[in-house]
């Protein structure tokens, strides 16, 4: 009896440590993900002069927004506007995809949110992140 | 007396795997959101895009003065 309590908390037990194991790490590396950060890292250059005109900003939930349309030329205005559009549909998908790479849909906002922090916090000095509704030079 | 005995020791016997696969699968279901993991890779994900790397160059050092004899 005593050695059957025992084979149950054992059972319990190591089921438990590996679960516990298997969340601790997040599995990025999938052909999915991949294409995605490719996708927008060659976005990426184009990008970054509009960040650091202030033009395009990074926003709280993880995407970029034209944060102020006159920093940009009139000629550009419509490239600036298809390069958030393009962006902000690969970070929704970079976000879904992680989840469910691992095998969790449910975690997408987490991931999402979690994203916008270190978006934000890695923002170079100069660019526009947003913070409590309003838009702050870092 | 003995019978009834070995019979409750059946009936735990399958009880009791039972009991621990039910057990372990709520433990499964309430698994937490890898907070840290989430944070690395992020970070990891946003280096990349960004190429951001830190430029930690190795930092050569100067060949140590010619030692004069």
């Amino acid at each position: 009896m005593n050695a059957l309590i025992k084979l149950f908390v054992a059972i319990v037990a190591l089921t438990a440590a590996l679960n516990v194991f298997a969340a601790a790490d997040l599995e990025v590396n999938t052909p999915g993900v991949n294409t995605i950060k490719q996708s927008m890292q060659a976005r990426h250059a184009q990008l970054a002069a509009y960040y650091n005109s202030g033009a395009v900003g990074l926003t709280a939930d993880g995407m970029v927004a034209l944060r102020d349309a006159g920093a940009v030329p009139l000629a550009q205005r419509q490239a600036v506007n298809a390069l958030v559009a393009a962006e902000n549909q690969d970070r929704n998908a970079l976000y879904a995809e992680i989840a469910n790479a691992n095998g969790h849909p449910e975690w997408q906002a987490e991931i999402r949110s979690t994203f916008a922090q270190r978006w934000i916090q890695r923002a170079q000095p100069g660019w526009w992140v947003q913070s409590g509704g309003v838009w702050k030079q870092k | 007396m003995k019978k009834t005995n070995e019979v409750s020791f059946c009936k735990i016997r399958i009880i009791m795997p039972l009991a621990a696969f039910a057990l372990s699968a709520c433990v499964t279901i309430n698994i937490y959101f890898p907070a840290a993991a989430a944070e690395k890779a992020a970070d990891k994900i946003i280096e990349e895009v960004w190429q951001t790397q830190k430029a930690d160059k190795p930092t050569v050092n100067q060949p140590a003065a010619k030692e004069t004899k």
